[in-house]
This record gives C-alpha cells, sequence and structure tokens, in this order.
C-alpha cells in the first residue's frame, strides 16, 4: 500500500512562480522518508498541497489511495502534519489547542483530553498545559506542534523542518520520538537541511531542487552511489608539505591536519601503511562532511548539467 | 457518513468562539452596552423626551427596538470579522483547513459564533432598556426568529469580509463606510413615513429597514414593512450570502494559495 502518490504535481502560484514542476513520488505504507532540497525547492509547497493548504495548478495526490480530488475529508482524516512555521493561536493555552484540534477531526471530548494528555506527557509539555503558548520556548513549540499533529492518531505525519532551532538534546530526544512512532506503524515524511538527520532516520529519500525530483531513491543505495569521501586527518607531528601518496590525493591544511580524498577501491589500509612508511603519525580521523551531505551537493551543484540535459531532451 | 464527527467539529468550533468572546469580554461585550447606555440617555430620554409620541409611542420605546437591533448587527458582524481574520492573519486557521471539517461546517461553526455573540448583546442591551422604559413584548417567536435570522446574515457578511481581507484596515472598512450609515439610515431612530416620497422609496432599498422594522413589530406591534416582505428578504440574504461564503471557501480565496 502507497501512504503517499503524488502524480505530475504541479503548482504555479499567483505571482508566476513555479514552485512544482511536474513531480512523482510515492512513499509506501511504513516508511520514514525523507524529503529533501535547497531552500525554495518546492518542499513547504508539496507539503500544503498534499494537506491542501495551497491549491495545485495540476497533477494528482492519493493518500492511502484516497485520491484528494474525490476524497478530501478521508484522505485528511489520515494526515498529520507539523508545519515549518509556527500556526497556533498564541494567545491559547497549550493543553486547549491540542483538544481543540482533536475536536476538528470529530474526537470526542473525553477521549480528546485523554489523548491531549497523553501526547503533552510524550513530548514533556504536560507540565506547560495551562500556560498561553506564547509563553513557551522555541523549540517547545515546536514540540506542542508535534503533539496538536499526533493527537487524531494519523497514519500519515509530515513534519516539515520540525527540529530548525531545536537544541541537541532535545533533538535527540524528538529523534527517538518520532522513530518510536514509526515503529508503531506511522509512516512518516521528514523534511530538514540536517542531512545526517536524515541519514539516521530515513530508509528511503528523494531529493526536489527547482521544483523537481532529481533523485529518488533507498537511502543505502544512494549512499552507496557515493564513490569517494573526504577525510580530515590529525597528524601527532607537523608535516612540511602534503606527502606525495599513491592512489590518493592529500591536500596539507595546516601543519598537523592532512586532507585526503579516499575513492571506494583503495580503501584506508593502504593509506595508512603509505603514511607510516614516510614515519607520519596519524592522531585521529574524521569526516570532511557527512556522506549524504557530499552526495546532496554534488546533486544539486550539477544543476546546470542537469538543466542543459533538460534542454536537449525538449529539443 | 461522517455526521458525528461533524457534529464534534461544530461544537468545537462554538465553544472556541464562546470562550473568546467571554475571555476578551471587555472587547466583545463591554463596548456595546456602554455606547447604547449612552444612546438611552442622549436619544432617548434627553432629546426624546421633546419629541413626542412615534406610532403610538413615546421615542425611547419607539427607539428600543431599534439599538438592540443596531446592536445585534454590528456584533454579529464583528464578532466573526475579526474572530476569522484573526485566525488567518495569525495562520491558526490551518488548524481547520488541514483537518476534515467541511467548508460548510466552518462556516456554520463561525455563523453560530457570531449569534452567540449578537444574542447576548442583545439581551443585554434589552435589559438595559427596560432600565429606561417599559417593553412590551407584541410576539415572541417573531422577536426571536427576527434576532436569530438578522445575526445570521450579518455573521456570514462578516465571514465574507474576512475572507477578502488582507489586512487589519480591511475589517474596518466595510463597518465604517457602509454598515454604519445603513443602520443609521435603516429606521433605527424615526419611521420611514415621516420621509418625503422619494426618500421612503430610497430607504425601502436598504435591507437594514426590513430587519429593524420586523424586529420593531416583534416588540410593539408597529412597522414601516409588512412582515412576510422582511422575511423574504431576510431569507434571500441568507442565502445568497451562504452559498458566496462557501463558494469561496472552496476556491481558497484569501484563505488558500
Ligand atoms: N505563497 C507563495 N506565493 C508565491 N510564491 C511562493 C509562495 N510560497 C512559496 N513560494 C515560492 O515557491 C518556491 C518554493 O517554495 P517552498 O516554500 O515550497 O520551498 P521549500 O523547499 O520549502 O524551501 P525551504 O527549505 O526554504 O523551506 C519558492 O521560490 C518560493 O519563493
Ligand atoms: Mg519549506
Amino acid at each position: 500500500m502507497k501512504a503517499l502518490s503524488l502524480i505530475g504535481l504541479e503548482k504555479v502560484y499567483a505571482n508566476g512562480v513555479r514552485a512544482l514542476d511536474g513531480i512523482n513520488l510515492e512513499v509506501d505504507e511504513g516508511d520514514f522518508f525523507a524529503l529533501l532540497g535547497p531552500n525554495g525547492a518546492g518542499k513547504t509547497t508539496a507539503i500544503g498541497i498534499i494537506t491542501s493548504l495551497v491549491n495545485k495548478t495540476a497533477g494528482k495526490v492519493e493518500i492511502f489511495g484516497h485520491d484528494i480530488d474525490q476524497e478530501l475529508e478521508i484522505a485528511k482524516s489520515m494526515i498529520g502534519v507539523v508545519p515549518q512555521e509556527i500556526n497556533f493561536n498564541q494567545f491559547e493555552k497549550v493543553f486547549n489547542i491540542v483538544v481543540n484540534q482533536a475536536g476538528y477531526y470529530g474526537i470526542p471530548r473525553a477521549e480528546a483530553c485523554r489523548r491531549a494528555e497523553k501526547y503533552l506527557r510524550q513530548l514533556e509539555l504536560w507540565e506547560k498545559r495551562d500556560q498561553i503558548s506564547r509563553s513557551l520556548s522555541g523549540g517547545m513549540k515546536r514540540r506542542l506542534m508535534i503533539a496538536r499533529a499526533l493527537v487524531h492518531e494519523p497514519r500519515l505525519l509530515i513534519l516539515d523542518e520540525p527540529t530548525a532551532g531545536v537544541d541537541i538534546e532535545i533533538r535527540r530526544s524528538m529523534w527517538e520520538f518520532v522513530k518510536g512512532i514509526n515503529e508503531a506503524g506511522t509512516t512518516i515524511i521528514l523534511t530538514t537541511h540536517y542531512l545526517e538527520e536524515a541519514e539516521n532516520l530515513c530508509r528511503n529519500i528523494a531529493i526536489i531542487d527547482e521544483g523537481r525530483i532529481i533523485e529518488h531513491n533507498r537511502m543505502d543505495r544512494l549512499l552507496r552511489k557515493l564513490h569517494k569521501e573526504i577525510v580530515l586527518l590529525n597528524l601527532a607531528g607537523p608535516v612540511e608539505a602534503a606527502p606525495e601518496l599513491d592512489g590518493y590525493l592529500c591536500r596539507r591544511v595546516d601543519e598537523e591536519t592532512l586532507e585526503v580524498e579516499i575513492t571506494d577501491q583503495r580503501g584506508l589500509s593502504a593509506l595508512f601503511e603509505q603514511l607510516n612508511s614516510r614515519g607520519i603519525v596519524v592522531q585521529s580521523m574524521r569526516n570532511k562532511s557527512n556522506r549524504l551531505e557530499e552526495l546532496f551537493m554534488d546533486l544539486v551543484e550539477n544543476r546546470a548539467g542537469r538543466q542543459q540535459a533538460a534542454a536537449e531532451g525538449k529539443s | 457518513m461522517r455526521h458525528r464527527e461533524n457534529w464534534i467539529g461544530f461544537k468545537t468550533i462554538v465553544l472556541k468562539e464562546l470562550s473568546r468572546i467571554l475571555r476578551i469580554w471587555m472587547q466583545t461585550l463591554l463596548p456595546p452596552v456602554i455606547t447604547m447606555t449612552l444612546y438611552f440617555i442622549i436619544f432617548g430620554n434627553l432629546i426624546g423626551r421633546r419629541i413626542g409620541l412615534m406610532d403610538g409611542f413615546d421615542y425611547m420605546q419607539y427607539i428600543a427596538p431599534g439599538l438592540i437591533m443596531m446592536s445585534v448587527i454590528t456584533n454579529s458582524y464583528g464578532n466573526v470579522v475579526s474572530s476569522f481574520f484573526g485566525a488567518k492573519f495569525g495562520k491558526y486557521l490551518e488548524e481547520m483547513l488541514v483537518s476534515p471539517l467541511p467548508n460548510w461546517l466552518i462556516i456554520l461553526g463561525h455563523m453560530a459564533g457570531g449569534m452567540a455573540r449578537g444574542l447576548m448583546v442583545g439581551i443585554a442591551v434589552t435589559i438595559i432598556a427596560l432600565f429606561f422604559t417599559e417593553l412590551q413584548l407584541h410576539s415572541l417567536p417573531v422577536t426571536l426568529s427576527v434576532a436569530l435570522l438578522t445575526s445570521a446574515v450579518f455573521s456570514l457578511a462578516g465571514m465574507i469580509n474576512a475572507i477578502f481581507a488582507k489586512k487589519f484596515d480591511d475589517i474596518a472598512i466595510v463597518p465604517t463606510f457602509i454598515l454604519t450609515p445603513l443602520t443609521y439610515l435603516g429606521g433605527v431612530f424615526y419611521s420611514i413615513n415621516m420621509l418625503p416620497e422619494f426618500w421612503q422609496g430610497v430607504s425601502r432599498a436598504n435591507p437594514i429597514l426590513y430587519m429593524v422594522n420586523a424586529f420593531r413589530h416583534g416588540i410593539l406591534g408597529v412597522s414601516d414593512i409588512g412582515l412576510g416582505t422582511a422575511y423574504a428578504i431576510i431569507m434571500v440574504f441568507l442565502v445568497v450570502l451562504f452559498t458566496t461564503a462557501l463558494m469561496l471557501m472552496r476556491k481558497g480565496v484569501g484563505i488558500r494559495d
């Protein structure tokens, strides 16, 4: 069963911006799916269309097989969304925000209160239940929106940058929390600019740029496409210049740091052997950047090439 | 199919609206009470005593139904326009838009909220009126139904105003330049029989005239126009405004990009 399918989705805003240019995307039930892309790529627009906050220009959206043009109310009842921007009444009490949302989904008051308590506790907001929501910190506001999105226990949860501006500790606990929800069977779609987050959490991934899907794959397969990694070596003592290494590109960053490009045919052991034989002792090593990040940059930077290919394809 | 869910959703909107009205009562309930007290003192008591009878009633009695109606109209309108525009402006309208609440229910919920405020204020103003004059009750069904239907009409009008509004100024324009003049010219303070023929005709184009007079009929038993015509006109407005609001919501005018 597909939790979500987008077919030929297009959006042109009133001001003429073409935010989505024919998106096709499928997300399986139970998946933890990352929707990545640079600022302005069209992620929030796509989510807006799926959650009926934005009118589509063309294309089709199905939620668990229910077309939003034909069975809008059923489709909507299956989705929970945590938007990128705060959208609750800042003068309302935390508890009421969650309970009212349940009411909009047709959940009886008593049950709504019970669930509001459950999710506010899980998101560590129960102590704040009687506060006016404006008085919450930024991270608490995000968690409040998660509790609100879950109160009708949706089968598909969409998170639009839920961890933006959230501190490391809370971010980690949010990861654990959404992982648990996913393991319990909820399909999750996540957008984020922290690629390490996507790499850790998600099984499948789509990368969107300028309104088009430029990559749609399993996370592990995608990472395997990355044939090289750049590592930084911290040395025990200073070096005068970058050593000449057989089969590795090496650059001296400063007197105690080297940057080495490792391709997947060569591996690491030969590198250390060569360094040892030159008397260079490595104290520690780390990746220059996250693997997914490198891939992402490759893909997005290749924009010009893609445009050319598209132009050639059309002519 | 989803009757039960819809009913719960409707109740949720209405309760939320009620708690908003009560929470900010200094903005929602107090001002009309003060204004209307002033009207009764100045127009009814001080000036009214010099006016003499109108349609067989002393002036205070004559204007009381009109003033009650005026507060019902402005408060129903004002409630929905500020609550709905506030939700749109503060983005929390999205809470309802992502939920399975059908559009007609969102409209009905806000309409009911506006009617609740209209009635609360209407009752408060009636009580104030009773301090100044005696009011009989010619017909309770007419009085109640006209008050309810009128507040429904102006709640819907406020909703449509909020749908189109882009900034806070936009929610003050219609009340100031259309609603208030029409109310003042809608026979709140005088009987149109006092006007020259031509202006009587012009006055008949004003829907508020029919509502005020039908309500006055309910309380005092006198009216410048027929009751049947009044109900017909109110019903037409109700249907047209509801359909317009529904169409706008469907299209997403002013609320969806
Ligand atoms: N309401 C709007 N009216 C006009 N253009 C819009 C509107 N909302 C978004 N856009 C434009 O559509 C494009 C896609 O925006 P969108 O918000 O979907 O990007 P995004 O991928 O979510 O970006 P970010 O990572 O910054 O959140 C951008 O060019 C943006 O300027
Ligand atoms: Mg976005």
